[in-house]
């Protein structure tokens, strides 16, 4: 056998195996309307949480059962009920944007994984003496992504 | 205007510095091209000279910014914008430099700063290959300085830069309170200064120990893959293509060691510090400083087959520069914020993506450009290897693991897809799962050649000398496996019959590798284990391995909510992993009993320790372990948690706080409903029965506190819950100086409250009830076991000495040959 035959196979063997590995459990980004257009499909959602809708969680109930109504990033009139089964999600509450990862099940979005966005701390650090002066204008809406970065 | 409270002149130093680093490290870069390009030694040495005293200049002018921030930091100068960011008053001192290098400002300088060390080791030790080495060291150099100018180069701005003042950031232009009227259209007040009280502070995930070495560590893995890289640059260049080989062997086999250790520093700080339940999950970060360590090793080992056959020299340059390449590319994956949705980790975009992309080309294309040209004149053999040669094998090898990181970057890189094609390609639902389904058929091709590979002889091998040396090993090994798989039962049935079957194979070759590489130590070198480097980092490797392979597949939730507080599981779901637990009641977990005892607080942070009680049903284990929280912390809202882990021989048991009872969610409204009892009667509640027992009166009271008159009762009662547990309860009123004041009992796990409100004569009593759950302090925990894990980072260690064992022995060699030529 020669090694130019060993390499390619190689190759072949790994690029068959990529393109199986990406066809067959690949995800994409979806909008609200999309997500609930194909139930079961498991898709990633970008959406914000809607704040006049109650949160459900009691740890003392179920530890593990969260819900939640979410609205469309760019289409706010899209909305859904969103079930997250792995308990509470942190900063949730002050969240600007969320990914959610799950699939359109039953009339609920079925999450599977959430990632939250927050606004930048960069304005809330900010504590001024003085608390004649309007506080809440401190804070900027101005907002990045996170900034916690690992290096 | 000047400002009150300010210090300028530490900026102004490190301005001075940055400026003075770009223009030496510029002017090393030309004098060391100048010298390298000399047609005659007069002025090859004449530029040399010139070269050494700017590198020098730029080594000195490094160090000092990095002394400088450091003092901002650590003298929290808040005026500056990096400090206020990035640190804070109540911060440990062990943590100040872990916030040097959270800013990309600061992790550049640590970049750069290990350059500088490495640049002076090259000048005292690379000789002729000084000045085309050092030609690359420098351009990395500028390329890195202009990552912290911060200088407008007509419009376009270059770098951001550390020293930048916090009023000059745009941080405080919103903020109404620190400008003259209180109209951010004013300027600034004269004594802003006085509102900055503190800093930002660490990122709390950030303040672990692990975050204090492992970044150093890292990039020192990162900034020593730029000599291997140089000498192949230099070898093109100056086309003498084999010779460089020598002096970069022991370069790079530095880099791979302490690259991987790096890597899996990273790994240990996820594992005590992150709550994803592990220590890798195949995000991006982590990924792009596996890919350039993949393929660095690719290069050690063609770099080995060229010593020893002169096969595969085109191939080592070829994955010298990609291995550069890679660390330059993950720089860009990393910072630009390319990676948006698809990492863990929220990367800020800086403005520099543009900067970056030139960074990465610039490097990139020119020696891939190089190596084309170049291609032909790489001297090679024409005649194939023999397939029983030990070169064809690992030939092979390389190729797999090359191979593998090309498989790994590809999936990492999809966001880039994404962005240049417009399509909107996910990750997967299993993330983790499409890595591992391909990363376990490498496992068992790569254990397997590196079990092997070794009992083959370079150019061939006799095949009857080979099986009688392999069979021991072998035999030994198949036993070994047997036992681990039928006793151990690494079963991993989440995902498919053949996946498991592949765990189970690349366990049995990964033991395989253990022992044929132990074994050759014996067999093939005599003992001797100074030359034995190669087969005791194997060795390792093997170890890392199977500690993967074992830890991951049989690790165990602990926390499977089925008993206690009801979560309805479907057939097909996954049990639920968070389990509540309510302060002093004992629950059931697994083979423990946990009990919640209580919470204690940080001196000067939010930060709130958790002590868990857990005690194995056998009576053997008892321990406490004191997972901790940073609640709402710095506009935060919820939990930031730290875990713990019970670390035992051959498993840890690992757990961490998931959501806490919250005192202002929960306002206790309820009030006490009154009710009369005589000793014996019973009174129910929602899940239980209170029986009254009797009365005390106590005597002899104090009487400064109770005065003449004073009384004391004490009413006992039991309370049986449904769930069969009894408490003794005493709520006691007290007549002192007229006054009448109840202290009332509690029994947390009923969330029920008893106060005593009547005495009568005849013993009977009117007793106030309250169920309320504001009196519920509890926790939600998840809880893991994973077997095994200390195979993995004792494999690191292993692979990491027998590494640099090789490489002392590879300098000590180079050193002979000089001295004998």
């Amino acid at each position: 056998m020669k090694k130019i035959h060993i390499i390619l196979l190689v190759f072949v063997a790994g690029s068959i195996a990529l393109l199986i590995s990406l066809l067959n459990t690949g995800s994409t980004y979806e909008t609200i309307a999309e997500a609930k257009a194909m139930p079961g499909k498991f898709v990633h959602v970008a959406v914000r949480l809607d704040k006049t809708k109650p949160v459900e969680f009691d740890a003392k109930k179920d530890p593990n059962y969260l819900s939640f109504y979410a609205v469309g990033v760019e289409n706010p009139d899209q909305a859904m009920k969103v079930v997250y089964r792995n308990g509470e999600i942190p900063n949730l509450m002050i969240s600007e944007r969320l990914v959610l990862k799950g699939k359109y099940e039953n009339e609920t979005f079925e999450c599977k994984d959430v990632q939250t966005k927050c606004p930048s701390k960069y304005k809330e650090g900010m504590k001024p003496t003085e608390k004649s002066i309007d506080q809440s204008s401190i804070t900027n809406p101005a907002a990045t992504t996170s900034e916690a970065t690992k290096y | 205007m000047e400002y009150i409270g300010e210090h300028l002149l530490p900026g102004q130093l490190g301005h001075l510095f940055i400026v003075l680093s770009l223009v030496a490290s510029l002017i090393a870069t030309f004098s060391y091209f100048k010298s390298a390009q000399s047609k005659n030694d007069i002025d090859a040495a004449y530029w040399k000279k010139l070269a050494r005293i700017a590198f020098i200049t730029e080594v000195i002018s490094v160090f000092a910014i990095f002394s400088i921030l450091f003092y901002i930091i650590s003298n929290h100068l808040f005026e500056y914008k990096y400090a206020w960011q990035h640190s804070s008053r109540s911060l440990e001192v062990k943590y100040l430099l872990a916030c040097f290098w959270e800013g990309q400002e600061g992790s550049f300088l640590l970049w750069s700063i290990w350059h500088c060390v490495l640049g002076l080791i090259l000048i005292k030790t690379s000789k002729k290959w000084e000045a085309p080495v050092m030609t690359v060291v420098s351009l990395m150099q500028f390329a890195l300085a202009t990552m912290i100018a911060g200088i407008y180069f007509f419009g376009w701005k270059m770098g951001t830069n550390p020293f930048i003042l916090l009023r000059d950031s745009g941080v405080l232009d919103n903020a109404p309170a620190l400008h003259i009227n209180g109209d951010v259209a004013m300027g600034l007040r004269q004594d802003y200064m006085l509102s900055i009280k503190d800093g930002n502070d660490l990122n709390p995930l950030l303040q672990n120990y692990w975050m204090v070495i492992h970044p150093p560590v890292l990039f020192m893995g990162f900034a020593s893959t730029i000599v291997p890289f140089a000498f192949v640059i230099a070898g093109l260049w100056k086309k003498n293509f084999g010779e460089w080989t020598k002096p970069a062997l022991p370069w790079a086999l530095f880099s791979a060691a302490v690259f991987g250790v790096g890597i899996m520093m990273g790994a240990m700080w996820a594992y005590e510090s992150l709550t994803f339940g592990g220590y890798w999950a195949w995000d991006p970060v982590e990924n792009a400083s596996l890919v350039p360590w993949l393929i660095l090793i690719s290069g050690i080992h063609t770099l080995l087959i060229y010593k020893h056959s002169g096969h595969s020299l085109r191939a080592t340059n070829l994955f010298l520069i990609l291995t550069f390449g890679f660390v330059l590319y993950s720089t860009f994956l990393t910072r630009s914020g390319i990676l948006g949705e698809t990492s863990v980790h929220a990367f800020t975009d800086l403005g520099m993506n543009m900067q970056l992309l030139v960074f990465l080309l610039m490097f990139v294309l020119p020696a891939l450009v190089l190596l084309i040209i170049r291609y032909k004149e790489i001297p090679t053999i024409h005649k194939e290897e023999n397939t029983s040669s030990r070169e064809f094998w690992m030939f092979i090898g390389s190729l797999v693991f090359f191979l593998s990181a090309l498989v790994i970057i590809g999936k990492t890189s999809i966001p880039v897809v994404n962005k240049i094609l417009g399509t909107k390609i996910a990750p997967p639902e299993k993330a983790e799962f499409s890595y591992n389904q391909i990363m376990v058929f490498i496992s068992i091709i790569i254990a397997v050649l590196t079990a092997v590979t070794q009992y083959l002889k370079y150019k061939n091998t006799s095949t009857k000398v080979f099986l009688k040396k392999i069979l021991i090993p072998f035999v030994i090994a198949a036993i070994i496996a047997t036992l681990v798989l039928v006793v151990g039962k690494v079963n991993y049935e989440k995902e498919t019959f053949g996946f498991m079957v592949a765990i189970w194979m690349a366990v049995a070759c990964s033991i395989f590798t253990i022992v044929a590489n132990a074994a050759y130590i014996w067999l093939g070198l005599k003992g001797k284990l100074k030359l034995s480097g190669g087969s005791i980092s194997h060795v390792g490797f093997g170890m890392v391995l199977l500690g993967i392979l074992i830890s991951s597949s049989n690790k165990e939730v602990l926390s499977n909510n089925i008993g206690g507080i009801p979560a309805p599981l479907d057939k097909n779901e996954d049990p639920r992993e968070n389990l509540t637990l309510v302060k002093g009641l004992t629950v059931d977990m697994g083979k423990y009993s946990l009990t919640y005892e209580g919470d204690s607080s940080h001196p000067k942070k939010q930060l709130s320790y958790y002590k868990v009680h857990f005690k194995s049903k056998d009576g053997k284990e008892e321990f406490v372990l004191t997972p901790n929280s940073f609640v709402n912390y710095k506009g935060n809202e919820g939990l930031m948690s730290n875990p713990d882990a019970r670390h035992y021989w051959n498993h840890d048991v690992f757990t961490y706080i998931t959501s806490i009872s919250n005192p202002d969610k929960t306002k206790d409204t309820t009030t006490f409903r009154p009710k009369d009892l005589k000793p014996g009667d019973t009174l129910f509640y929602s899940s239980g029965f209170i029986i009254y027992k009797n009365l005390n009166k106590k005597e002899d009271l104090p009487v400064d506190l109770f005065g003449k008159d004073g009384s004391l009762y004490e009413a006992n009662l039991k309370v049986h819950s449904k769930t069969g547990s009894l408490y003794s309860i005493a709520p006691k009123l007290a007549m002192a100086k007229g006054n009448e004041m109840a202290v009332p009992d509690t029994v947390l796990a009923e969330s029920i409250v008893l106060q005593l409100e009547k005495v009568n004569p005849d013993k009977s009593i009117t007793l106030g009830i309250k169920e309320s759950n504001a009196v519920m302090d509890y926790i939600t925990l998840k809880a893991y076991k994973f077997p095994y894990i200390r195979l993995l980072w004792f494999g690191v260690v292993i692979t990491a000495i027998g590494i640099i064992i090789s490489m002392v022995r590879r300098i000590r060699l180079n050193r002979e040959n000089v001295s004998q030529s």
